[in-house]
């Protein structure tokens, strides 16, 4: 492999994990504040489709974007309605949520667009596309490093940045604020943090519409920065790749970037390896693209030691009267 | 009181319609899109403006029916041949075992299958060389890369796919004996006919490994082949419709399967012949789409190798190999 190759791989590794990091975030939030969150697939696939049907009626991607992460917040917020104030179990809440988005985006985008569910192939102007980042071009002479500016760093669209700048501020917000000290409390013992006079209900709520900001971002990645336009079911998935991710990285923003950046690796690398023959014997297709899924679940099995979640996860808050 | 009067009105009113449109339908031609859509910008699209076409050169009415998944198949040419609608034409290669036991249960009613082939005295079936036609955009591609390697991304992994891949590697071959050829299939369920994601990082991943030119023969996932090259400023090639509006200046040429006149001769019961009907580059079921749109990248020089190469694929001098004889590539 020569450098063009690796940094080539390594670009795609960001592309392919950004959507995973953002879901990954987004589920953090949730979690952290006692609630399990297995519906981040549907929101993402709500907002993919919001976003990519708003950028193409009005033609503009801000709308596009606009309309993805308001519609996944939406989503957010019933998903927290069925779970928090109702107390209904989370993982139902989710499972439905996830169910509600792969049926009604289909039937949404036949109806509105009849394209058998796929909303119109977005034009220029209607989709985000890459970035050059200042003195790219400039550097781009200078070997190695500047070649990595050039081709790694730089020339991706604008939400793969606010992907990797989310990781920060989601360890600054939750392990260096006060809102965040509290976000981690309701999620360990919302007794005591409602002992102290604060809403276990409302920190639950500002957690959950996070994750659906977040979510917003994911599932606009998919449609309108790295497709052009929604496909049915198109985050195929990848909602429950960013959960054991999470586990993975029990819960923790940077091991959470490490571990989605390496499930995207993966994924580049099962692209390249497609036609690759290992001693003039080719590698069914089939085995390559299972591998990213396999070594899944040999890492989750095998290597990630003993994973402790928020001990209120999964339980929904009830006063005492 | 008030209420249900209302209601039985309005049902009344609905089984009425129904009779209605039932009782028009009889006689009239219908046609039952694959999945993937009627407006596919591919596939079932150029099935539809072939629909289209017929009904605007005779005047006459059809009914249709886009699939929404594999189990309605029996269900929806039951429904159609039960109503009366003759002939039944349906667009796809997944028609084989619905259509054996439908046709058997209505001898008199006629199915024409595109893309399949069913061996019943009441069927036509009708397939495309897509092979030769394949081909051609094979060569078209060798003799624009500059690079000399250029790339193929199939839909689904099936023997139909590899049919195009192996004429497309042929053509390739014919025109550049040292060109490279980059082979990807966007998935193996049918969930990569509509995966355009996937098709174009495996794009991108080909334009990485040096290919400039990538021909998508992937249904709706094909439109994610050609984003890709627009973006990377790279060829892509289209298939079945002509696709060259798509991305103008980016989109090299299409190869066209003329599953629009397939579909507009069909609809014509008077046109109807049971037994296998092959379509190839001499009867114009397929080739390579050449309009305003890529004028400027098809050079006279690679126009005139190629029509060459037609003309010899025609005249038998050159024999192109048909991947789904024997499940080999020879290229």
């Amino acid at each position: 492999m020569d450098l063009a190759l690796i940094l080539s791989t390594l670009d795609a590794t960001l592309r392919l994990s950004t959507p995973l990091l953002l879901a990954c975030l987004a589920g953090m939030y949730s979690e952290r504040s006692g609630v399990f969150d297995i519906g981040l697939e549907g929101k993402m696939l709500m907002a993919a489709f919001a976003a990519a049907a708003a950028a193409s009626v009005f033609h503009s991607v801000w709308i596009g974007l606009a309309a993805g992460l308001l519609v996944s917040i939406a989503t957010a917020a019933l998903q927290g309605a069925a779970a928090i104030s109702l107390k209904g179990n989370q993982l139902i809440a989710g499972t439905a949520i996830n169910m509600l988005a792969a049926g009604l985006t289909t039937f949404l985008g036949i109806q509105w667009f009849a394209q058998g569910g796929r909303t119109p192939q977005l034009q220029a102007g209607e989709r985000f596309t890459d970035i050059t980042l200042p003195f790219a071009e400039e550097l781009r002479g200078i070997p190695v490093l500047g070649q990595i500016y050039h081709d790694l760093i730089s020339g991706h669209n604008l939400l793969v940045y606010v992907a990797f700048l989310a990781v920060p501020i989601t360890w600054f917000v939750l392990f260096r604020t006060r809102f965040g000290l509290r976000l981690r409390a309701v999620g360990e013992n919302p007794k005591a943090v409602d002992t102290a006079g604060i809403s276990v209900i409302k920190l639950r709520y500002q957690a959950v519409l996070i994750t659906g900001l977040l979510c917003g971002f994911a599932g606009a990645f998919f449609s309108i920065a790295q497709g052009s336009g929604f496909g049915n079911n198109m985050t195929a998935g990848k909602g429950f790749i960013a959960l054991a991710a999470l586990i993975f990285a029990k819960w923790k923003p940077v091991p959470a970037m490490f571990t989605c950046l390496l499930f995207g690796f993966l994924d580049a690398l099962q692209i390249r390896l497609q036609s690759a023959r290992i001693g003039g014997f080719e590698v069914p297709v089939q085995a390559i693209q299972a591998l990213p899924y396999v070594l899944t679940v040999v890492l989750l099995a095998g290597f990630i030691g003993k994973a402790v979640g928020p001990k209120a996860g999964g339980v929904p808050y009830t006063k005492e009267r | 009181m008030n209420f249900f009067a209302k209601h039985l009105g309005a049902l009344a009113a609905g089984v009425a319609a129904t009779v209605l449109v039932a009782g028009a339908a009889l006689a009239d031609p219908a046609i039952i899109y694959d999945l993937g859509g009627k407006f596919d910008k591919s596939f079932n699209e150029a099935a539809y403006n072939g629909a289209e076409a017929w009904k605007k050169a005779t005047g006459g009415n059809y009914i249709d029916l886009e699939l929404q998944n594999d189990a309605q198949r029996e269900q929806a040419l039951r429904r159609f041949a039960s109503q009366g609608a003759n002939p039944i034409v349906m667009a796809g290669f997944s028609w084989g075992t619905a259509l054996t036991t439908v046709a058997a249960e209505f001898p008199d009613t006629h199915f024409v299958v595109i893309d399949a082939v069913v061996d019943a005295p009441n069927v036509q079936s009708i397939i495309f060389d897509e092979h030769t036609g394949s081909y051609l955009v094979g060569v078209i591609a060798a003799l624009k890369s500059a690079t000399g390697t250029v790339g193929f991304v199939g839909g689904m992994d099936v023997p139909i796919i590899h049919k195009f891949y192996c004429g497309y590697a042929q053509g390739a071959k014919a025109a550049n004996p040292n060109v490279k050829i980059i082979e990807n299939y966007t998935g193996t369920t049918p969930a990569a006919w509509n995966d355009p994601v996937t098709a174009g990082e495996l794009t991108k991943a080909q334009f990485d490994a040096g290919a400039d030119v990538v021909f998508a023969a992937a249904g709706g996932s094909g439109l994610g082949v050609l984003q890709a090259a627009a973006d990377a400023g790279k060829f892509g090639i289209g298939v079945d419709s002509n696709q060259n509006y798509l991305h103008p200046g980016s989109v090299l040429t299409s190869m066209m399967k003329r599953v629009d006149v397939a579909v507009e001769n069909s609809l014509t019961d008077s046109n109807f012949k049971a037994g296998l009907t092959v379509l190839g580059l001499k009867e114009n079921g397929v080739g390579y789409a050449l309009d305003d749109n890529n004028k400027a990248l098809i050079t006279d020089d690679i126009k005139a190798k190629v029509d060459d190469f037609s003309a010899k694929i025609q005249s038998g001098e050159i024999k192109v190999h048909d991947y789904t004889t024997d499940n080999t590539c020879p290229a």
